[in-house]
Formats: structure tokens, sequence, C-alpha cells
């Protein structure tokens, strides 16, 4: 299978799931400069899910696994986990 | 495993065959007055098979949830079955009761102790637990020490004292409570059944649904479905306050209509706003729905649920956006401040509904506040923000003829 983009209304799961721990999350923005498609901030600058179904474990397709991965390097409160879905390998 | 201990006689007894369940030995039952009115449990003897009998039974949490109590449990034996060294579960009995609302759990601990501690007792057998704790507020603390002295079988069963705030009974608050005295909900990327108290597979379980677990594992289920609908089997503690003549607690029959479940305490129903139903993070009902009886399956098409079983009556004298709005005010202060959207939102949620209420005559109100309601839901630890969501939601919607009137300018009704 050879791997697509997902599409705003694609169907195909998730590669990964970005979870956001709202304890440690302090708004700073880093995570939505570079998922700009998956996440936007809300009135405070928190962080807040565009299109994923769960607003704390956000659904992050095969073409921004990179990008996610730096959020979670560089999100200087450490509240981002990325959780890998379904098979692996 | 020879132990010496003088086991009471104890006669056979027959089975409760009314919707008086929970409290047949009496007031304040001494461990002498329970087995005369259940009879002997043998909870060491118990094992996994009751877990059959808790899925046949139909039994679902009583602490908020409503979660059936079965899965649960077999979540935390697999749990403790897949891992390498066998870490063996914990189980802790939730007494906490933050819902300010809800006697029902401080009622039992204190006239049924010894349903709770056996039911506590056959669910650590059922799972193998190795430690077992009891999480209740320190005015339960006397009742509870007293019957856990009455047993030499509950000798190891850690009494923990519970915060006296609104979260301190969410699950990972208790966890958080016993492992490091802070009861405030934790982030969890893992199921507390998989990885919770000292990373073990962890069960918190409501004292009601405990206490009907004892009497489960004694008289089976069919015994237990004998009353109430096959969708709301068994019974449930309802807590009835308000605008009402005797507040207090009432057992009930699953799937029982509200307005049957008010009649027992007294409410003239012709007098009757609505019902805030399933506590402060609940819906309200409109008079005029109180058919409808408190079960999952029934209340779902109107957004509700029972919840811990709590019925707050609100009477026509009252105004339903004042009294929402002190709510959210209240659960707005009750919020843990520890994830950003929650502390910012319900303040700000708590600051519109007062302006509702207190007759702003601003037309973008109710959709600032739908937008607020939006943005704070599943953004949090725990589900406070969601919660309250829901319970503002459903004031605007259940009130919202009294929110015209209150954007125009008039209130129809006192708000105090």
């Amino acid at each position: 299978m050879a791997a697509r983009t997902l599409g705003s209304t694609g169907t195909r799961p998730p590669a990964a799931r970005l979870h956001i721990d709202w304890t440690r999350c302090d708004g700073r923005g880093l995570c939505t400069e570079l998922l700009p498609r998956e996440l936007t901030r809300d009135r405070w600058g928190y962080p807040l899910a565009t299109k994923s179904a769960s607003r704390s474990d956000v659904g992050i397709g095969e073409s921004s696994l990179d990008a996610a991965n730096d959020a979670v390097a560089l999100c200087p409160k450490l509240a981002l986990t990325l959780i890998p879905t379904g098979k692996t390998g | 495993m020879s132990a010496t201990r003088s086991v009471p006689v104890v006669q056979a007894v027959t089975p409760p065959a009314t919707t008086n369940r929970l409290f047949v030995a009496g007031a304040a039952a001494s461990h002498a007055a329970h087995l005369r009115s259940y009879g002997p449990l043998a909870t060491e003897t118990i094992t996994n098979t009751l877990l059959v009998a808790l899925e046949a039974s139909g039994l679902t949490g009583r602490g908020g949830a409503g979660f059936a109590t079965w899965r649960k449990l077999a979540a935390a034996d697999e749990a403790r079955a897949d891992r390498v060294l066998r870490s063996s579960p914990i189980v802790i009995a939730n007494g906490a009761e933050g819902e300010p609302r809800s006697t029902k759990d401080a009622t039992l601990l204190q006239n049924s102790p010894h349903l709770v501690i056996d039911g506590l007792l056959a669910t650590a057998s059922a799972i193998k637990a190795s430690q077992v704790y009891l999480y209740t507020v320190a005015e339960n603390f006397r009742a509870v020490q007293h019957a856990l002295n009455e047993r030499p079988d509950a000798r190891h069963i850690v009494l923990v004292e519970a915060a006296e705030s609104f979260i301190s009974g969410e699950a990972s608050a208790v966890v958080n409570a016993i492992e490091n005295g802070i009861a405030l909900p934790t982030d969890r990327i893992r199921r507390l059944s998989d990885s919770g108290l000292k990373k073990r597979p962890t069960i918190v379980q409501n004292v009601e649904t405990l206490a009907h677990i004892a009497l489960i594992a004694r008289y089976g289920a069919r015994w237990f479905r004998s009353i109430g609908s096959d969708r709301d089997p068994g019974t449930r503690l309802v807590t009835v306050s308000g605008d009402v003549q005797h507040e207090g607690v009432t057992e009930v029959a699953g799937d029982t209509p509200l307005r049957d479940i008010l009649a027992t305490r007294g409410v003239d129903r012709s007098n009757v706003l609505a019902v805030l139903v399933g506590g402060y993070h609940g819906t309200w009902v409109a008079a005029d729905n109180l058919g409808v009886e408190l079960s999952a399956a029934a209340l779902a098409p109107l957004g509700g649920h029972p919840g811990a079983g709590v019925l707050y009556v609100l009477s026509k004298q009252r105004c339903g956006l004042q009294a929402t709005a002190d709510i959210v005010q209240y659960l707005a202060n009750e919020s843990a401040r520890q994830c950003g959207p929650c502390m910012f939102g319900l303040p700000a949620m708590a600051g519109v509904l007062t302006r509702i209420a207190s007759g702003h005559r601003d037309p973008n109100l109710r959709r600032e506040l739908r937008e607020l309601s939006d943005t704070v839901a599943g953004r949090g630890s725990c589900h406070h923000p969601d919660g309250t969501a829901r319970l503002a939601l459903s004031a605007l919607s259940v009130f919202a003829d009294d929110a015209n009137h209150h954007l125009s300018g008039r209130c129809t009704r006192q708000s105090r």
C-alpha cells in the first residue's frame, strides 16, 4: 500500500495521534505553526483541532508526521506525545 | 490456609423482594444486623466467575459515567494476566461524592457500610487484587472505620480521606490523591484499568456500585434483574433536592419515570419549572417532560444521563437562567486550573450566563455562550469542561423563552 496524503475529507485512518496533555500546555503555539492544517489557536492561544474528531488526541496524516515529531520535540512545555495508530511496519 | 476465625452462625435469608435492597439492615447497620438481613458472603472464595454474573446482571456504574461494571473489571483482569511480571490490580472504593446535590454515597456509607465493604472485597477477590482502598470524605470516616473494625476480613482495607471538592472523585484524581496527596485529575494516555495507582491495573468503583456487586454475588444476576427494566435493570439510589418538601435519598427501580421519583419526595408537580437531572454536569428537563424515565437510554434523546442519580428541582418561582449561572460560576471556581481551556473558558461562560440572567440586552450573548461551550468541550484532562458545557447548552434550550425575555430586558420570574 503506497502512502497517500490525507485529504481534508480523507477517510483513511490517521497514521498517528498527537496527544495534548492539557495540564502541561501553556498555549505557546509552536505546534499550531508547525501543523497549520491540523491545529489552530483558540481565543486564549491554546491549540484547537480543526478537523480531528478528538481534540485531545489529534489525528495526524502520513504527510504531517515529520512536522508532528518536530512539534513534540520543540514544545517548551513537553505537553505533546505522538502515538502511532493501527498496524506498525 | 487454616485461619481459626469464629464465623458467626447466620440463618439463611430471603433475598430482598422490594426496591428496598440497599438499606434492608436498617439505619447505621452493625455487622450483625447486616448478616441477619443479607446472609453471609465468603468474599475470599470469589473468583472471576463473578464477572460472568455481573455481565448477565447488566449492572452499570453508579458514580456518573454509567459504564458497564463487568467490562471495567475484565479490563483490569486482562491487564493483570498480560503483564510479564503479573502486576496485581488495585481496587479503590470511591465515596468522594463531590457532587453538591448528591448525598446517596454518604447515606450508603453511614447506613450500609458492610454492603460496600462486601462489594469491595468481592471485587478484589474476583480480579486477584492485592491492595484495597476506600476513599471518602471525613464526614463518613466514623461510620466506615467502625464498620471496618467490626470485621477481621477488612483489616487490610486502607481508608483514605477525600478532599471536599467537586472533582476529587474523578477517577484519575482519586488515584492522584492516594498516590501523591493531590486530588486533581491527571493526564492519561493509558487507561487506569491498564496502568493506574503505582502503574498497576486499577479499578475505581463508586460505593453504590460495590453495594450492588455485594448483592449480585449473593443472589445472582437473575435476582438483580427481577426489578427495573431490561435496559436499566436493578435499583439505583437517587438524591432529590432543591424546591422539594423532603430532600433526601430514595432507592428506585431502574427506568422509573422522573415524576414518580418526585412524588416519593412530596413534590407538587404543578409548581415545577424544570428538574436538573444528573447533577451539575447534567441537563435540565422541562416540566412537560417529567414522564421520561431515569435511565441512560430514555434520557439520551434529551441529551441527558442519570449521572450519579441526582435530581435538583426548580420551582416556578425561580429563574432557570439565574440558577444555571450560579451553578456554572461554582463549576468555574471548582476548576483545577490545570488546563487552559477550562481555566479561562468556564469563568467566561459563567460571566456570559450571568449577563443573560441579569437582563443585559445583548443579542450576541447566546451565540457567545454557544461558542464558548463548543471551545472548551473535549479539551481537558477530565470531563469538567464537557459537563459544564452540557449544562450551559441545556439551559439555553430548556429556558429558551426565558432567555428571549431576558434579552429583551424582562425576566418573568423572581431570580432569587
